[in-house]
């Protein structure tokens, strides 16, 4: 009971052999908000899609709000609200025609429909726009939009599919607020796919890590950090000897963990600044040639590299993501918690 | 089944209301059949005196034929509608609330009949008006026109929107339209009497259903005394169409809902 959210064992194949999610599983409690994070192409938007039922699982059950999603599609449809990635406001009409329509398919009409569409308008800052056609609104405008679509009917469970994904820094914060504020105010569960790891560390009070259709690190925030003791250290190499700088790394005492991806060698140890001077006496003595090195404190990307063996950027990238925009903020977010210590260019 | 008319009707109001705010739109897809029915018209007035032609006034012969074509036309674009909703994620967006999935469909297939209607009461005005028609058949023989292209458009629409769910690509969409259209309406007898045509192509024509609609609203509107088995006959095979039509919709709707 209490359970929100339950997906077991989700395995789900698309045509031409591409396994999409090969054995999910999760609970999210009612009430709370849960985080998947991901890079893209991990999982997230299709375990989202078998439980707002516009997709099927191959394999595996899932129940949102007590019910089934397979043999009680209406019902799941009635408890739930869903913002996918895209904004799906429909341009051609007004911000509050959009709300009264969606109103309507739910069966909501008349004054409680009207009464509800002006307090989502309010609440969304939209009442001065209400009127006016969704296509003029700006970016964040058209997302608040979207997100109060997906609340006109009071739904249980609300899902967020990448809920700031394309949206300006500044705009991305606000809508970290209205987010939280919701989750406080109208006890709603919240299910949100991000591949921004701050943001799950800023909303999510439990999170799953998703990798190639698997689930590799479950767990709040606080939790996944604390599995790792101490700080990253990362050595950007200027060149090859990648095995040899390895191998060196390995050797230096109180450095653990070396993983290298690409020509990076992520390690690490106990008092981070401290080390640095033996990791980069260690790889001059193999004669490797360095163009950087960083030192951070744990956050989510560390409990990412240690589960999947590559850094979040890396991933993203690899996955050839549409926006860069993703790569660019989770770099951003990288260097703002690191900045503990930068020594660069040694040699 | 309430539910279902409810929703279609929202669907279609908004998709009504959508075009309300466009009217230039409506008098772009009037372009065309003004274009056949004056243009055209005037130009191959004098086809009537072709030996055996059917009809003595080419304005009373055209006008039921520009009638249901313009719905043919038009009804092939319904597809771009829903190409749009999917493109933008309104189409998930509305599959995820308790909506009628029927009423998805229905929707655009409601309002392209109510566009259906303005067109041809248009249409049938301008020939009365400005092509110098007259139209022994009256109000009666009107309806069955317009009922014929709301028919066809109908089906023609459901088949868009099916294509436009299964290839989910413009391009493709655009380019069958444009590429089936026109020859289905040379292939039918809406510009010649097909007695007067080479025969292969009045064969071809029994299996078209812009020929059924041609010949159900020509018979109804054009003729002193109309023989309303040959009328209500394509009317009917018209209707078959039509549920036909819808059937493939949901059935591309269902595989778009598998393959997401």
């Amino acid at each position: 009971m209490n359970a929100a959210i339950e997906a077991e064992s989700l395995v789900k194949t698309y045509p031409g052999g591409v396994r999409a999610l090969d054995g999910v599983s999760f609970r999210v409690a009612a009430g709370t908000i849960f985080g998947l994070l991901g890079p893209n192409g991990a999982g997230k938007s299709t375990t989202v899609k078998i439980l707002t039922t516009l997709s099927r699982a191959d394999e595996g059950t899932a129940r949102v709000a007590g019910l089934d999603v397979v043999r009680d599609p209406v019902a799941v449809r009635r408890a739930i609200g869903v913002v996918g990635q895209k904004n799906a406001v429909d341009g051609e009409a007004t911000g509050r025609e959009n709300l009264l329509l969606q109103g309507r398919l739910y069966g909501l009409g008349g004054r409680t429909l009207s009464a509800r569409v002006d307090d989502l308008l309010e609440r969304f800052r939209l009442a001065d726009a209400a009127d006016r056609f969704a296509k003029g609104y700006s970016g964040g405008m058209q997302r608040r939009l979207d997100v109060a679509l997906g609340l006109v009917a009071r739904p249980q469970v609300l899902f967020l599919d990448e809920p700031t994904t394309g949206l300006d820094p500044e705009v991305r914060v606000a809508m970290w607020d209205e987010i939280s504020a919701l989750a406080r105010e109208e006890g709603l569960t919240i299910l949100l796919t991000t591949h921004y790891l701050e943001e799950a560390d800023q909303l999510a009070s439990q999170l799953a890590i998703v990798d190639r259709g698997r689930i590799v690190a479950e767990g709040s925030p606080e939790q996944l950090k604390a599995e790792l003791r101490g700080d990253r250290i990362s050595v950007e190499l200027d060149a090859d000897g990648a095995a040899s700088a390895h191998a060196a790394l390995a050797r230096v005492a109180g450095v653990r963990e070396v993983v290298l991806d690409g020509r990076l060698l992520h390690a690490r140890a106990d008092q981070g600044a401290r080390a640095v001077p033996a990791v980069l006496a260690a790889l001059e003595s193999e004669g490797v040639s360095v163009a950087a090195v960083t030192v951070a404190r744990a956050s989510l990307d560390d409990v990412y590299l240690r589960h999947t063996g590559r850094t979040f950027e890396s991933a993203d990238a690899g996955h050839g993501g549409p926006d860069g925009d993703g790569a660019a903020a989770a770099a951003a977010s990288a260097a703002k918690a690191a900045a503990e210590t930068t020594a660069s260019g040694s040699r | 089944m309430a539910i279902v008319l409810q929703h279609s009707w929202f669907m279609a109001s908004r998709w009504l209301r959508a075009l309300l705010r466009q009217p230039a739109w409506i008098v772009v897809t009037l372009v065309q059949p003004v274009i056949w029915l004056l243009l055209f018209g005037a130009l191959f007035k004098s086809i009537v005196n072709l030996p055996g032609f059917a009809s003595d006034n080419y304005a009373d012969f055209l006008t039921p034929g520009i009638v249901v074509m313009t719905a043919l036309f038009s009804a092939g674009w319904s597809g771009m509608g829903i190409l749009q909703d999917y493109e933008r994620g309104i189409l998930d967006r509305f599959l995820v609330t308790p909506s009628s999935r029927i009423a998805l469909l229905a929707g655009p297939l409601v309002q392209q009949a109510i566009v259906t209607i303005v067109q041809s009461l248009i249409i049938i005005g301008l020939g009365l008006a400005v092509a110098g028609a007259s139209f022994p058949g009256g109000v009666p023989g009107a309806l069955v026109v317009i009922v014929a292209a709301i028919l066809l458009g109908m089906a023609i629409g459901a088949l868009s929107n099916a294509l436009a769910l299964v290839v989910r690509k413009e391009e493709t969409v655009i380019a069958t339209v444009t590429s089936l259209t026109l020859p289905l309406s040379f292939l039918s007898g809406t510009f010649m009497d097909l007695n007067l045509a080479p025969s292969w192509i009045a064969d071809v024509a029994k299996f078209n259903p812009l020929q059924w609609a041609v010949v159900a609203g020509r018979e109804a509107l054009t003729s002193p005394d109309p023989d309303w088995g040959v009328v209500l006959s394509r009317l009917g095979l018209l209707a078959l169409l039509l549920i036909a039509c819808f059937a493939v919709a949901t059935r591309a709707f269902w595989a778009y809902q598998r393959a997401a």
